[in-house]
């Protein structure tokens, strides 16, 4: 269904691209030793380079190249063998250089693809536009002193990667589900940490709006969104007031916008006037930068199954439904649980039961698959149980809740407290007899008719022998007795 | 004046080594040479102290026997290279009382080799300029006078010109330079010493403040090419701090030096002739010419067409360079801070403040060259042209070992005789710039004196890591140039 915001002139279709910017996981920063460790004290983590002294050079982590080529191959994306660094160049009391090194004509990963999996379970392309390498800026810190600024440098030079999508989604939605993805796979490639909260993964988004057929119009910038569930509303805000503005006869205007997420809403942050000229150059301390082939084939052949093949993978050799699939494998540790679960194992079975009662308990708990409330090994005893027809499914669900509750393992559970299910067909015999002598009545009417009383019949049997008697045979005893 | 200080850097290391005299009593007599001569203000930072700890120092290894390769020798800095500890200036009023804690690489190969430093030097501020006079703390006088006109002052050419005003007062045996366009050459040529830009990459840039660092490459200065040869060797070395040094090993450069330079090839480019070159350098370069013939070498006329773009090609790049380079001093962090009422007001205050008029020209230049919309036209094809300027050097090496030409169009000047054109000053590297722009070797050695009795330098320049070629070509020419003028005061 497509997303469009219907105006005073007709509909109106959005146009979004993206530009997510990326900490690579390395020990040290692009272009120095000092560490990249979050949460340090102050100006702690800062080498020459990073004070930007007089003299100092930058000299490539190769670390962190080799952690952009892996994460352009994750993207399906082309490695360029040859790349060059380029400072951009503005001042500000957080860049120490005056410049930011970062790539511009000539970036180390070209075009690829992310696939989206949406709510729905349908999957849409987005095209990859580029990735190049960069150093962050350090942080100014305005609330220490009455008139003074405060910089902290320790951020400043850590190795970002900025992946920038092509103008490809249509609406907030596939903008979420495109950031969650892209971030999905840099923690399956282990590239990228993709914490928004901690500042590792920010989101800047252009976005503009048009009517269906026409070229693209004016998009503004959206600068460092910093959640998803903000990455949304910023979009949908903006379109908005895209739409309002061309139908009230005005113009868009090339800019960069804040999202002010207590508003919800996005405010001008300067026009194109007042843009700066970064006069991008070559970086002339630093070569231009050459990646060998075998460099790359080597992390190629080292690269972790993505959630793309495994989802394929789910679907083909567990049949599970597309949703369920890209719903499991969108965090590696929840696929490995699932695939610990379903070892050997009716697969349909157990991703219900992880996608069921224990992401219930999970979530309810506060808990996470890296601290679950129950073990795979027990959740699949628990399967198991059902399976040999030790416990009924619903016998099941009360046992799960006391796994949690206890930690104790199932079958120890069924023992203890005797909820080991009834197959003895005399014993099941014995209660229905019972339950039809007490309802007489319920028979006669059952008998002339009343067939849905049957789910009655079944009620009260299992009542009776306290939810243990195995659901199969009493259907079976139960239509035998009635006639 | 004692004779410790007339003694050559080679010199002055056998004579430690036959225990002639220590490296302290060697130290002392430059201290006072140095207190001696302060009226050229070739230093911007003295530090006799140090210098005598390191003597010391020297001696105890040298008593050892385990002396490095220029153990004791006293030495000049270029207060360019940030040395630990020691005030290091630029000579700009942004980094006035600028204290590194850190050691160029240059400076300490020079401090791991034994060399003794006994002050900082004066140069054109952040190295922008061809006289000394940019520097922040006031101009460096050239010790050499003109024959009749003894009270005019005269400037020792720049950048480097603390340090060769140094070195040909016999204040030190030798000082580090850096040259961008010519700063090393250009001084040896005004102050009648030798001084060789090695390749780009032959030295590391670590530690040097930057100016262009594309065209940025320390070298030595001293008054003979086997001393420059000896002090090549300590200075120079693949650093990986420097993502631009080569990784090259260093030879022997003394040893290169084996006066045989019969069947050598040596390049003369006609387009290094101008119309309105000084016949008297005209002279110099066919003497020049001359000596090599007459030591079996083959001078060849060769064609480097695009030399006329040099210059224009030079100034586009290197201040775009400078632009960025210099952004670093803003107040923030180090140097000068002057307080404004907002960020940007601060910026403009301190850098207003803290940077010379001929700095900020260039940086306005760079600036512009980088703009959008003109980069293209500007640095892009500047980049294009340097290329071009390149491929002619390399085409050359084709058929030649060296080249050959003048170093600067002029003997030095006096301080205040130019005309105030800034162009006028910078036409003084129009023949060293091609050689900066295209990374080659170059080195300028005296071989004559103008009408007015002022040293004139010649050209050798090289093949990409091939000094010992230029150092070889050098020390013959040196040999039959028999320069021996020195300088006002020391003759005798």
């Amino acid at each position: 269904m497509a997303y469009v915001i219907q105006g005073e002139t007709g509909d109106w279709e959005l146009v979004i691209g993206l530009e997510v910017h990326a900490q690579v996981i390395s020990k040290s920063k692009l272009f120095s030793g000092a560490s990249t460790l979050f949460g340090g004290e102050p100006n702690t983590q800062v080498s020459l380079v990073d004070a930007a002294m007089p003299g100092m050079l930058p000299v490539i982590n190769e670390y962190c190249i080799e952690q952009a080529v892996r994460t352009g191959l994750g993207l399906k994306a082309k490695i360029n063998l040859t790349s060059v660094f380029a400072r951009k160049n503005y001042f500000y009391a957080d860049l120490p250089q005056g410049y930011q090194i970062s790539q511009y004509e000539y970036p180390i990963v070209g075009e690829g693809e992310v696939i989206l999996d949406m709510p729905d379970g349908s999957t849409r392309k987005v095209g990859i536009e580029r990735l190049h390498l960069e150093q962050d800026a350090g942080k100014s810190l305005h609330d220490q002193h009455p008139t003074k600024s405060f910089i902290d440098l320790n951020r400043s030079g850590v190795a970002l990667m900025e992946i920038v999508s092509k103008p490809d989604m249509r609406s907030p939605e596939e903008a979420a589900a495109y950031v969650t993805k892209l971030r999905s796979i840099l923690r399956y490639l282990g590239t990228c940490d993709g914490n928004m909260a901690e500042g590792s993964m920010r989101c800047d988004a252009n976005v503009s709006v048009r009517k269906a057929g026409e070229p693209y119009r004016t998009r503004a910038e959206i600068k460092n969104v910093n959640s998803i569930r903000f990455l949304q509303q910023a979009i949908e805000y903006e379109a908005r007031r895209q739409v309002d503005l061309y139908e009230e006869g005005g113009q868009v205007v090339q800019e960069t916008r804040l999202f002010d997420s207590t508003k919800g809403e996005t405010r001008s942050m300067r026009s194109k006037e007042h843009a700066h000229d970064y006069r991008y150059f070559p970086d002339p301390d630093l070569l231009p930068l050459m990646v060998a082939q075998d460099f790359v084939d080597g992390i190629k052949a080292g690269l972790p199954e993505l959630p793309d093949e495994k989802k394929e993978r789910f679907m083909g050799d567990y049949g599970l439904s597309s949703y369920d699939a890209g719903v499991l494998v969108a965090e590696q540790a929840n696929a490995d649980f699932f695939e610990a679960v379903g070892k050997g194992r009716d697969p349909k079975l157990a991703c219900n039961w992880v996608m069921g009662d224990f992401a219930a308990a999970m979530n309810r708990l506060g808990r996470s698959i890296d601290n679950p409330p129950v073990s795979a090994a027990d959740l699949g005893g628990l399967i198991d149980l059902i399976a040999d027809n030790t416990i009924s499914g619903r016998i099941a669900k009360e046992v799960f809740e006391l796994m949690v509750e206890t930690g104790k393992a199932p079958a120890v559970i069924v023992e203890e407290k005797g909820l080991r299910q009834v197959t003895d067909t005399g014993a099941i015999e014995a209660s229905i007899d019972a339950v039809l002598a007490a309802n007489g009545d319920k028979v006669a009417e059952y008998r002339s008719g009343k067939d849905k009383l049957f789910g009655f019949f079944v009620g009260q049997v299992m009542k009776a022998t306290g939810g243990k008697a195995n659901p199969a045979l009493v259907n079976e005893i139960l239509k035998k007795k009635l006639g | 004046m004692t004779r410790l200080t007339r003694l050559t850097m080679a010199e002055a290391r056998d004579g430690l080594a036959r225990k002639d005299f220590s490296a302290t009593e060697l130290t002392e007599a430059h201290i006072r040479a140095v207190e001696a001569a302060r009226h050229l203000n070739c230093f911007v930072t003295e530090t006799p102290d140090l210098a005598l700890e390191r003597a010391k120092a020297a001696d105890a290894r040298l008593a050892k026997g385990e002396g490095g390769a220029m153990e004791g020798l006293p030495i000049a800095m270029k207060d360019l290279f940030c040395t630990e500890g020691v005030r290091t200036t630029a000579s700009s009023h942004i980094l006035e009382n600028f204290v590194p804690p850190y050691e160029s690489t240059v400076s300490a190969n020079l401090k791991k080799a034994g060399a003794v430093m006994l002050g900082k030097t004066s140069l054109d501020e952040f190295a922008m300029g061809s006289s000394n006079m940019t520097s922040y703390f006031g101009p460096v006088e050239n010790p050499w006078k003109r024959k009749d006109d003894a009270g005019a002052k005269l400037v020792p050419g720049g950048s480097s010109g603390g340090s060769a005003a140094a070195v040909a007062a016999r204040l030190a045996l030798g000082a580090t330079g850096t040259d961008t366009g010519g700063s090393i050459r250009q001084p040896a040529s005004f102050c009648g010493i030798v001084g060789i830009k090695p390749t780009y990459g032959r030295c590391s840039r670590w530690g040097i403040i930057a100016f262009a660092s594309s065209l940025d490459q320390a070298g030595p200065m001293a008054r003979t090419v086997r001393d420059v040869s000896i002090m090549l060797g300590a200075m120079a070395g693949h650093d990986p701090k420097d993502s631009t040094s080569a990784p090259v090993a260093v030879p022997n450069f003394e040893a290169a030096l084996t006066g045989d330079i019969r069947g050598l090839k040596v390049g003369v480019p006609k387009e290094y002739r101008p119309q309105g070159l000084s016949p008297e350098i005209e002279k110099l370069w066919d003497d020049g010419i001359a000596m090599l013939k007459d030591a079996g070498a083959t001078p060849v006329e060769i064609s480097l067409p695009y030399t006329k773009y040099a210059l224009p090609t030079y100034y586009i790049v290197a201040p775009a360079e400078c632009s960025s380079n210099l952004a670093r001093y803003d107040g923030v962090r180090y140097g000068l801070r002057v307080e404004g009422k907002t960020l940007d007001e601060m910026y403009a205050k301190t850098r207003a403040a803290g940077f010379g008029k001929e700095v900020r020209r260039r940086i306005l230049v760079g600036t512009y060259v980088l703009s959008a919309g003109y980069y293209d036209a500007y640095y892009a094809k500047a980049q294009r042209v340097r290329r071009l300027i390149a491929d002619d050097f390399a085409k050359a090496f084709q058929t030649v070992d060296a080249i050959l030409t003048p170093t600067a169009p002029s003997a030095a000047f006096a301080i205040g005789e130019t005309d105030g054109n800034p162009v006028t000053m910078w036409l003084n590297d129009i023949f060293t710039i091609p050689t900066s722009l295209a990374g080659l070797p170059g080195l300028s050695l005296p071989t004559g004196l103008s009408a007015d009795g002022l040293p004139l330098g010649l050209q050798v320049i090289g093949r990409p890591f091939d000094e010992e070629t230029v150092l070889k070509v050098a020390e013959v020419m040196e040999k039959a140039a028999g320069f021996t003028a020195v300088p006002a005061g020391l003759e005798g």
